[in-house]
C-alpha cells in the first residue's frame, strides 16, 4: 500500500534463515534416517524402530489437528484401527490387493470422517473431547463384537503388502519405507504449516473470530484438517496391519489414542519434530523401563509430570526457547 | 457504499438493536456513537455478519449482504477490528497480519501441503507487504515480535494491520483509541485520515468525543439500541436530543 525504503531491509534477512532451519531439521532427520540402520543389531530393533516410525506419523498427524488447529482428539486410533481392519478384511475375505485394500479403506475413512466431522466439529474444548472418545470407544466396540467380520478380541492373521508382484517381507524392508514415508510426511507437513492454507489452521486456534474475520471459513478449515488426519491415519493403519502380520482391536483402543495425545504434548504441541522426538521417547521409553517389574510404570509417570512442570510446553518448543534467550519472549 | 434499513437484532426479549437505519458515505469517516449498551457492537457485529439480524437488511455497494458469513465477506472488501483484542497469540506478529490477507492468496491445502511454486511467490510477497502494513500502522518495532509479547497497544495497531491486509473498502474499527494513550490516540486520528486518504471507508465506533469529532464526517447516535440522532458533527454537537441522553444536558463534554 504504502512503499517505505527501509521495509525491504527487514524481510530480505528474515526469509533465508526461514530457509535455513527448514533444511537443516529434515537433513538431520535424513541423515538420522539413513544411517539408523547401521546401529540396529538385530531385527527386534527394526521392529522397535518401525513401529516409533508409524507411532510419530500418527503423531504429527494428530499434532497438525490438536497443536496447530486446537481441535482436540481423543479417538484417532479408531481410524488407524479403520484402516487396519479395513485392509485386513478386504485383502483376507475379498482378495482385494492390497494397494486397493489400502486405498478403499482410505476412501471409507475418509466419507466416515468427514461425515462424523460435520456434527462433531460444530462442540469445543471438552465436548469435542468427550464426542471424539465416544467415536473411539465405538469403533473399538465394533472391531471387537463384529467377530464374523474381524475375529473378535483374538483379532485376524493379515497377509503380507505387495505392489506389482513385489512383496515386502522383513523388518527391514519395511524400514525404508516407514523412513521414507515418514520423512515424506514432515515435509509435507511442514510445507502446510507454512503456507497460506495452515496459517489459516494455526489463525482459527488463536481466535476463531479473527479467522473468520479475516476470510477463514472456520467451519470447512476444521473439517479439511480433521479429514486429512483421519485419512492419513488410515493409510498407516493398513500398512502398519500388512506389516504386523496380526491386528486384534487393542490397536484402536483408547489407550493408544491416549498415547498419541500424550506424545504430543509432552514433544510439544503445534512442534511437528515435537511430535516426532515425543514418538521416539514414548515409543522406546517403555523398552528400557520393562526391567523393572511394577515401577516402570510409575517411573513413566513420574518422567511425564517432571517434564511437565520444567518444561510445559512440551519438550521440544520449551527447549527451543530456552536456546534461543534473544526470543525468549515468545513464550 | 453501506446501506443498513430497519435492522434489528433482539436477544430473547432484549433489543439489542431496534429498527435501525442509516447510509454510510464512501469515502467517509462515520462514526457510531452512544452510551454503554445502546448498541454499537452489536450493531457491528451484524453488518459484519457475526450476528444474523432478526429483521431488516445491509446492502453494501448495492447488493444485498445480509446473512452472508463474515468470511465471504472478507473478499467481497469488508474488514473489521475489534474492541476486545482478538488476536492470534499463537502466531507471530506478521504472521497475524498475513492471516489478513487470506481471501486474496491460494490457500488450498493441497497448492500448500506440496508448495507449488506460486504460492511461495505469493507468500513471500504477502510478507512485504505485512512488514509495509506494520510500518504504516505504527508497529515497525514489533515486526520480528510474537503477538504474545506484545504490549496493548501495539496489539491494537496490529488489527488495523491485519483488516488492512485483506485490502477492504470498507472498515470497521470497533472503539480503536480505547486504552490508548494521548500520544496513541492522536497517531491513531492520523492513521484513519490516512486510511481516506488511500480510498477506504471508515467506521469507528468509539467513546473519545475528541476524536470522534474529529475524524467523523457524519456520527450516528444509537441509545437504547434505536437511532437517536444521524448527522454532521456540529448537528450532533447541537442536537437536544443527544445532549440529553448521551452528554448528560452539559454541553462542556469532558
Amino acid at each position: 500500500m504504502i512503499k517505505l525504503p527501509g521495509a525491504n531491509g527487514v524481510d530480505s534477512g528474515s526469509l533465508p534463515e526461514e530457509v535455513v532451519n527448514r533444511f537443516r531439521g529434515l537433513a538431520a532427520l535424513a541423515a538420522v534416517l539413513i544411517i539408523l540402520p547401521a546401529f540396529l543389531p538385530n531385527t527386534f530393533y527394526v521392529d522397535v524402530a518401525n513401529r516409533v516410525a508409524i507411532l510419530a506419523m500418527n503423531a504429527i498427524m494428530l499434532n497438525l489437528l490438536m497443536g496447530y488447529t486446537g481441535q482436540i482428539s481423543l479417538g484417532h486410533a479408531g481410524f488407524f484401527g479403520l484402516g487396519a481392519y479395513g485392509s485386513a478384511i478386504l485383502t483376507a475375505r475379498y482378495n482385494v490387493p492390497p494397494l486397493g485394500g489400502l486405498i478403499l479403506s482410505a476412501v471409507v475413512t475418509a466419507l466416515l470422517s468427514w461425515a462424523v466431522a460435520r456434527v462433531i466439529l460444530r462442540l469445543r474444548g471438552h465436548y469435542l473431547a468427550m464426542a471424539t472418545l465416544g467415536l473411539g470407544v465405538i469403533i473399538t466396540i465394533v472391531l471387537t463384537n463384529e467377530a464374523q467380520w474381524t475375529g473378535g478380541p483374538d483379532g485376524m492373521p493379515v497377509g503380507r503388502f505387495s505392489v506389482l508382484g513385489y512383496s515386502l517381507a522383513g523388518e527391514r524392508q519395511w524400514y525404508w519405507v516407514f523412513a521414507v514415508l515418514l520423512f515424506a510426511t514432515v515435509v509435507i507437513t511442514q510445507n502446510l504449516i507454512n503456507s497460506p492454507a495452515g496459517r489459516a489452521l494455526q489463525a482459527l486456534h488463536g481466535s476463531e473470530v479473527a479467522a473468520t474475520v479475516a476470510g477463514v471459513d472456520v467451519r470447512r478449515r476444521k473439517m479439511d484438517v480433521f479429514v486429512l488426519s483421519a485419512t492419513v491415519s488410515s493409510i498407516l493403519g493398513s500398512l502398519g496391519a500388512h506389516y504386523f502380520g496380526y491386528i486384534n482391536p487393542g490397536i484402536a483402543d483408547f489407550v493408544q489414542s491416549t498415547e498419541l495425545v500424550i506424545i504430543v504434548v509432552f514433544g510439544g504441541m503445534a512442534s511437528i519434530y515435537g511430535a516426532l522426538i515425543g514418538a521416539v521417547i514414548i515409543g522406546i521409553l517403555p523398552q528400557f523401563l520393562a526391567g523393572y517389574d511394577g515401577w516402570d510404570v510409575v517411573a513413566f509417570g513420574v518422567i511425564l509430570a517432571a517434564t511437565m512442570i520444567f518444561l510445559p510446553r512440551g519438550l521440544v518448543p520449551s527447549l527451543a526457547a530456552a536456546m534461543r534467550p534473544k526470543r525468549g519472549a515468545t513464550c | 457504499m453501506l446501506t443498513v434499513d430497519h435492522l434489528s437484532k433482539s436477544f430473547g426479549g432484549i433489543h439489542a438493536v431496534q429498527d435501525v437505519g442509516f447510509h454510510i458515505p464512501a469515502g467517509s469517516v462515520y462514526s457510531v456513537i452512544g452510551p454503554n449498551g445502546a448498541g454499537k457492537t452489536t450493531l457491528f457485529n451484524l453488518i459484519s455478519g457475526l450476528y444474523t439480524p432478526t429483521a431488516g437488511s445491509v446492502k453494501f455497494e448495492g447488493a444485498e449482504i445480509t446473512g452472508i458469513p463474515p468470511h465471504s465477506l472478507a473478499r467481497m472488501g469488508i474488514s473489521r477490528t475489534f474492541q476486545n483484542l482478538q488476536v492470534c497469540k499463537n502466531l507471530s506478529a506478521i504472521e497475524n497480519v498475513m492471516v489478513g490477507a487470506h481471501s486474496r492468496l491460494n490457500s488450498g491445502m493441497f497448492a500448500g501441503m506440496f508448495r507449488f511454486p506460486g504460492i511461495v511467490r505469493s507468500d513471500r510477497a504477502c510478507k512485504e507487504r505485512a512488514v509495509d502494513l506494520m510500518t504504516q500502522v505504527g508497529c515497525k518495532a514489533y515486526i520480528d515480535a510474537h503477538a504474545s509479547a506484545m504490549p496493548y497497544g501495539a496489539l491494537k495497531k496490529l488489527e488495523v494491520a491485519r483488516a488492512l491486509a485483506s485490502e477492504p473498502r470498507l472498515l470497521f474499527l470497533d472503539e480503536p483509541a480505547a486504552g490508548l494513550n494521548h500520544t496513541e490516540t492522536h497517531d491513531m486520528a492520523l492513521l484513519v485520515g490516512e486510511l481516506v486518504r488511500l480510498g477506504i471507508t471508515v467506521v469507528v465506533v468509539e467513546h473519545d468525543m475528541k476524536l470522534v469529532m474529529n475524524i467523523s464526517h457524519r456520527i450516528l447516535v444509537l441509545n437504547y439500541g434505536q437511532k437517536l440522532a444521524e448527522g454532521t458533527p456540529e448537528e450532533i454537537r447541537k442536537n437536544p436530543d443527544v445532549i440529553a441522553a448521551y452528554l448528560g444536558g452539559d454541553e462542556d463534554e469532558e
